[in-house]
């Protein structure tokens, strides 16, 4: 059997395509909704966190450093294996969704805060000045400059994310590593695997190259 | 004619540092006041404390009836006081026209094309007429302090403060911004003003008031103050600042 038959047969790859069009899709979804309620929860625990009223900002703080601490996999499985000894049976998505973006919120949290703590103390004081409510303040000062700082490291931790979607395989997602698993298995062939490797990269390098090119614009801008 | 700011007994402490030690201060209505006095004597704090940037530990501060303090409506007073920076702090991510547009709309509760028409005039008053659409970061300082001055007055607030507001701009800049703030004064708004620039102090002012280590040493109107100093932190004071 020569390289190319064992590792990139053409027939192999035209049979398992379907299969691995469908483990992307679900790949995909889940990289999105991970990266956006991650995104929501992350910026909601970062106010908590620097302004919030005292119980909830120990919450927070409780909150970001236990789920920085806990391995996402671990996480992953007590969801979706443990949690129904407790009556809560999710589906395999729902628990991927909830491990990915649970722990990606505790690192956005400290990438808005490091953001909001980044802006100019003149920037809060010439909102208050003017007479800008809290939520003024917030949303048409801070964090619009607050988020700008933390695009390259925000797009990283997304990334991060997005990688971490292929352990969603391990509790029976059938997402672009599962699929492909799988199609080796029926094909006897690890053309699939090799498939599934270059669609994530192909996905992923491109942002990787954005975050470079982010973050010397940044760095250019000299702030 | 009772006072709009009516301050009394004010003290604040940083860490063990006694920024204000008990002072007292009225403004009257249509009154152009300027602060004087060295670095850390407090002239900042003083006026800081007014709109609550800084919040004061003993003693009371009345602005147009509203008693300043902790809990207090501090929207209705910041409404009522604009205030100048000495580092400009221009919304950099907003156009001039929105910097000076954005509080009418959000605070008073303009609608945005009637907010930028007023923008419009009073960036054109302050000579910016041709600069409306470029950012901050495109203006010189004293171009970026005018726009400063320009979002202060959109809020048409009661009394304008200004903290130190030629003191981060190039010496060839200082003069077109004292310049619309002379303007300002002849409109009849209340102005406290804390500056290094004797001569504007001296044109500007309808009182002077010098301020060292935390207290209000003396005060009057710009000559008695200038040409007749009385006290000899006062006489130190003038010296060092008018002998170069």
């Amino acid at each position: 059997m020569s390289f190319f038959d064992a590792f990139l047969n053409w027939d192999v790859f035209v049979q398992t395509l379907p299969l691995l069009v469908s483990g992307l899709t679900i790949t995909i979804s889940l990289g999105l909704c991970a990266i956006v309620l991650g995104l929501a929860g992350g910026l909601l625990l970062a106010l908590l966190r620097l302004y919030g009223p005292m119980p909830l900002r120990q919450i927070a703080i409780g909150y970001i450093d236990i789920f920085r601490a806990i391995p996402l996999l671990v996480l992953l499985v007590v969801i979706y294996y443990a949690l129904p000894f407790a009556g809560l049976r999710l589906t395999p998505f729902t628990s991927a969704t909830l491990a990915l973006s649970f722990v990606s919120a505790a690192y956005s949290a400290e990438i808005f805060r490091a953001g909001i703590e980044g802006v100019p103390k003149g920037q809060f004081e010439a909102a208050r000045a003017l007479g800008l409510s809290a939520y003024r303040r917030m949303s048409d000062i801070i964090l619009p400059q607050a988020v700008k700082l933390v695009i390259p490291p925000i797009t990283s931790n997304s990334i991060n994310v997005f990688k971490d979607t292929a352990l969603a395989s391990v509790v029976a997602m059938p997402d672009l590593l599962k699929q492909a698993t799988q199609a080796q298995a029926l094909s006897a062939n690890p053309t699939p695997l090799i498939s599934a490797a270059l669609i994530y990269i192909a996905l992923l390098l491109p942002l990787v190259r954005l975050v470079g090119i982010f973050e010397r614009r940044l760095a250019a801008k000299g702030r | 004619m009772a006072a709009i700011i009516d301050i009394k007994g004010i003290t604040k402490t940083f860490g063990g540092f006694r920024a204000l030690d008990g002072v007292d201060l009225q403004v009257a209505e249509g009154e152009i006041v300027v602060i004087i006095g060295p670095s850390g004597s407090g002239k900042s704090t003083l006026i800081r404390c007014i709109n609550q940037l800084e919040e004061h530990d003993d003693g009371t501060i009345t602005v147009d009836g509203h008693a300043v303090q902790k809990g207090a409506d501090l929207t209705a007073i910041r409404t009522e006081l604009g205030m100048v920076f000495q580092s400009f702090n221009l919304f950099p991510h907003l156009s001039v026209l929105r910097n000076v547009a954005l509080a009418p709309v959000r605070v008073r509760g303009l609608s945005w094309p009637d907010a930028e028409a007023r923008a419009r005039k009073l960036l054109e008053r302050v000579g910016l007429r041709d600069h409306i659409e470029k950012y901050p970061a495109q203006l010189s300082g004293g171009q970026q302090q005018r726009v400063g001055i320009a979002r202060a007055l959109a809020m048409e607030p009661k009394v304008l403060l200004f903290d130190e507001p030629t003191s981060a701009l190039d010496p060839e800049m200082v003069g077109e911004v004292l310049d619309v703030i002379q303007q300002l004064a002849k409109t009849g708004v209340t102005m406290i003003v804390v500056t290094h620039e004797m001569g504007f102090a001296r044109k500007a002012a309808n009182r002077v008031v010098f301020m060292d280590a935390g207290r209000i040493v003396e005060q009057g109107p710009p000559d008695t103050l200038f040409d007749a100093p009385r006290d000899e932190r006062l006489r130190n004071f003038l010296n060092a600042v008018l002998s170069h």
